[in-house]
């Protein structure tokens, strides 16, 4: 085989959460109760903007969770298969031009000259003192003025164009896709979509759909010939790094609630339904962690692990693992300060729910405990969890950047929102300043925090019995689809 | 109400009692003091002599639960737990690597972390409040819409954006205040106002939309109907009952928040170079300083159980239906 899998641990985790979000989908779909929310978080334009946008992110994220090692060439001494010790993903596959693509050093976005001036050998044997050519920046661009502009322009508008194009056949796609389910000719399932008559807005999407794909488009041809967002001090290609920091925050938000979920729903659950000397422990438990303040108790808690990491070189057969097996523990440790809050929402819920009536008949009946946490009481609490499942997202991507700055967070090596922001600090007091590193990670982090945010904010809409009354915006889209049926 | 106070005092103690088995099992258990006095010494220096002269400086030398040599009392107190966890309820720290009394370290430093937390603290609530009730007053309308949008976006950024990209375009490109650094007496002023606003605006978006939400949950009440019925102005109606029934909400989230004042921002203190609490902290995390991480676990969760304690007090205040027993 020309590579080895690798599955490190984050990517089972990863795997796992697909699966459980497909079987859930398949539950939903042939369930009319469970389907109306669903409905009315996809026909909210701004949820499904967002995740449209999260969308993108996680087919990169998800690219970047299939690892692999490539094989060595052989060579005579050897005729066994060696395989390389690093860890490369296939979104790395797909990025192999600015992944290997280095400069020397800093080099500004699309830039053809590097950013700190070196003494340059003329081949008359002079030497002076310039910004010397990049590498491969621009490295085919003649030395003459307006080569740059015009070079710039035309693979500007020749992505913009393919960008458009790709976005057309996706459109076209998407409206016949309509057409054939609802038995009408393309043309009215066009009409439809731009309109909003249909269940979905799809006129969200495609608008979405139509300004990342320009953009996308754009970026791809320029990345060809340029370094789109410059490179940072050791040359490094900095659209790269964003697109690999992307798995590290999707890892981050969304590990850590599964991860959690289990304690959370168990001893939650537990505590609103028997009460009593469980309800205290379990209270006096989420007290105690509670009390301690997040940042410290992570501090804490990873400062140890570094300590073990330290002491047991012999388990991390790659720099990659290590630094997996450290996003993980980071997980988990945020997963431990931050179950507190669901899991004392679920208790009041479930103390609410146990004094219902056909709780009380299904104690009458005989029904067991197990039975009736698991018929009766669990899919009556699923959207609190569900809600503060995707409300809690967006707060952890930040967090992690936070935490990466302490020094607590991600592996130094590995990369992150966090860690490029917290070189970006010392590269803002240079002069000229180096803003395009941390530019790139405030736009990408924005934009998916953001997203995270609007869909985060459809679903609560939908799922809320309690919403109605809060959010006037969400209770006129809500009032919409029962005078279309009726 | 003093039995209420004294009652919950006590509740605290088994509280602060778990918080020191977690940070004992955390920092002694996991590792023994011996993989910390190799990471701390660092590879090149270890030797048997080093690690003993490293762990009997810091005090860690003793057995860590149970001391079969001692008689008497002493099993218990001539511990690793005794000294380092058990002490702190007096107060006692102990002493950070770099030979300073933590206790005193402390206490020097909660000045200028109130100086920064305080004005944050206090006109940050001042105008989430006044906003929130404004996006409420206006419900419905494009004012609350754009409001929310501003909002949402403004939670959306990362607080360490806010910071650097203050403290760039105020105090580099404009050069009003200082970037960083601190000074005592009245001149602390101009190092304090950049900090505090940047903290402002750091949870402009959460909070503001929080409130909003706590006072359009009132405004769907029977009372404000009946109110407006009464023909009570919507004003009126905002300010005297729907204001003052959202307070209730509204101090769960705020007043639990007072006590950590004294431990102020974390990055913001260590962004803007105040030598406060919270850069304490971070410089502690940095330098692997277990001791002060221990103390500033300590500290906080006693802060915290007594911003639980402070909740249920303001409670009685504003609500005269709540009564403690």
């Amino acid at each position: 085989m020309p590579f080895q899998i690798v599955v490190l641990w984050t990517d089972w985790l990863v795997y796992l959460l697909a699966l459980v979000i497909a079987c859930a989908v398949v539950y939903v779909r042939g369930r009319e109760h469970l389907r109306a929310p669903w409905r009315r978080v996809v026909q909210s334009r701004s949820g499904m903007v967002g995740l449209t946008i999260l969308a993108l992110f996680v087919v990169t994220g998800f690219l970047d969770c299939l690892h692999f090692r490539p094989r060595l060439a052989a060579t005579e001494q050897s005729t066994t298969a060696r395989y390389s010790v690093e860890v490369l993903s296939v979104l790395d596959l797909a990025l192999e031009r600015i992944r290997t693509n280095r400069e020397k050093t800093y080099s500004a976005p699309l830039a053809t000259h590097l950013f700190s001036k070196e003494t340059i050998e003329r081949p008359d044997g002079t030497q002076v003192r310039d910004y010397p050519r990049l590498k491969y920046g621009g490295a085919s661009l003649p030395d003459e003025e307006g080569a740059w502009t015009v070079s710039l322009l035309h693979a500007g508008v020749g992505g913009a164009a393919c960008g458009t194009v790709i976005w057309l056949l996706l459109a076209a796609l998407i409206a016949a896709c309509i057409a054939q389910s609802g038995g009408t000719t393309l043309g009215r399932a066009w009409e439809q979509i731009w309109s909003g008559g249909s269940d979905v807005s799809w006129k969200a999407v495609l608008i979405t759909a139509l300004v990342f794909c320009v953009l996308g488009g754009i970026a791809v041809a320029l990345a060809a010939e340029y370094h789109v967002l410059g490179t940072d001090k050791v040359g490094q290609d900095v659209l790269y790094q964003t697109l690999k920091s992307v798995r590290t925050a999707l890892v981050i938000g969304t590990l850590t609630t599964l991860v959690m979920l289990p304690f959370a729903l168990a001893l939650g659950i537990a505590a609103g339904y028997f009460g009593g000397w469980v309800d205290d422990t379990i209270q006096y438990v989420y007290t105690t962690l509670n009390s301690i303040p997040g940042v410290l108790l992570i501090a804490a808690a990873v400062l140890m692990m570094q300590v073990y990491i330290d002491g047991h070189p012999e388990l991390f057969p790659t720099a990659a693992q290590r630094a997996d097996l450290r996003l993980l523990f980071l997980c988990i440790i945020l997963g431990v300060t931050s179950w507190t809050g669901l899991c004392r929402l679920l208790r009041g819920e479930t103390l609410k729910l146990k004094e219902l009536e056909y709780i009380q008949a299904a104690h009458a009946f005989g029904v067991r405990h197990h039975r009736i946490i698991s018929r009766h009481i669990l899919p009556n609490v699923m959207y609190l969890v569900l809600i503060s499942v995707v409300m809690e997202f967006s707060g952890l991507v930040l967090a992690e950047a936070v935490l990466s700055y302490v020094g607590v967070g991600v592996d130094p090596s590995m990369n992150s929102f966090g860690t490029m922001i917290n070189n970006a600090r010392l590269e803002m007091a240079r002069d000229p300043m180096v803003w395009w590193s941390l530019a790139a990670a405030f736009t990408f982090m924005v934009t998916l925090v953001l997203a995270a945010n609007l869909f985060a904010d459809a679903v609560r809409d939908a799922f809320d019995p309690r919403i109605g009354m809060i959010n006037p915006f969400a209770a006129k889209q809500r009032l919409k689809p029962i005078g279309k049926t009726a | 109400m003093i039995r209420y106070i004294i009652r919950r005092i006590l509740y605290a103690i088994p509280i602060l009692l778990g918080v020191n088995i977690i940070t004992f099992a955390l920092f002694f258990l996991v590792n023994t003091p011996d993989d910390m006095a190799r990471m701390q010494l660092g590879a090149k220096r270890v030797t048997p002599d080093a690690i003993e002269r490293w762990k009997q400086e810091r005090g860690y030398d003793k057995p860590l639960i149970y001391n079969d040599k001692e008689s008497g009392i002493g099993r218990i107190v001539q511990t690793v737990f005794f000294d380092k966890s058990l002490r702190m309820f007096a107060f006692e720290f102990g002493r950070a690597d770099d030979g300073r009394d933590i206790a005193r370290e402390i206490r020097m430093r909660m000045g200028p972390s109130l100086a920064v937390a305080v004005p944050a603290f206090f006109v940050g609530l001042l105008i989430y409040l006044t906003l929130g009730l404004g996006f409420a007053f206006f419900r419905a309308t494009y004012v609350d819409f754009w409001g929310v949008v501003a909002c949402v976006v403004a939670m959306s950024i990362s607080s360490m954006f806010y910071i650097i990209g203050g403290q760039y375009v105020i105090g580099k490109l404009w050069n009003l205040v200082p970037v960083s650094g601190f000074s005592g007496g009245f001149d602390a002023w101009r190092f304090v106002v950049l900090p505090a606003a940047i903290g402002v605006l750091g949870s402009f978006g959460a909070s503001t939309r929080l409130y909003r939400t706590f006072f359009l949950e009132e405004i769907g009440r029977d009372y404000v109907r009946t109110a407006r019925a009464k023909g009570l102005s919507e004003v009126a109606i905002l300010f005297r009952h729907v204001l003052k029934n959202a307070m209730i909400p509204i101090l769960t989230g705020v007043v639990v928040a007072i006590p950590f004042l004294f431990i102020g921002g974390l990055i913001t203190e260590s962004f803007f170079g105040i030598p406060g609490l919270g850069s304490y902290t971070i410089d502690a995390i940095n330098s692997q300083d277990f001791a002060v991480v221990r103390s500033m676990v300590f500290i906080g969760s006693l802060l915290y159980v007594a911003g639980l304690l402070l909740t249920d007090i303001s409670y009685t205040l504003v609500d005269p239906r709540v009564r403690l027993s």
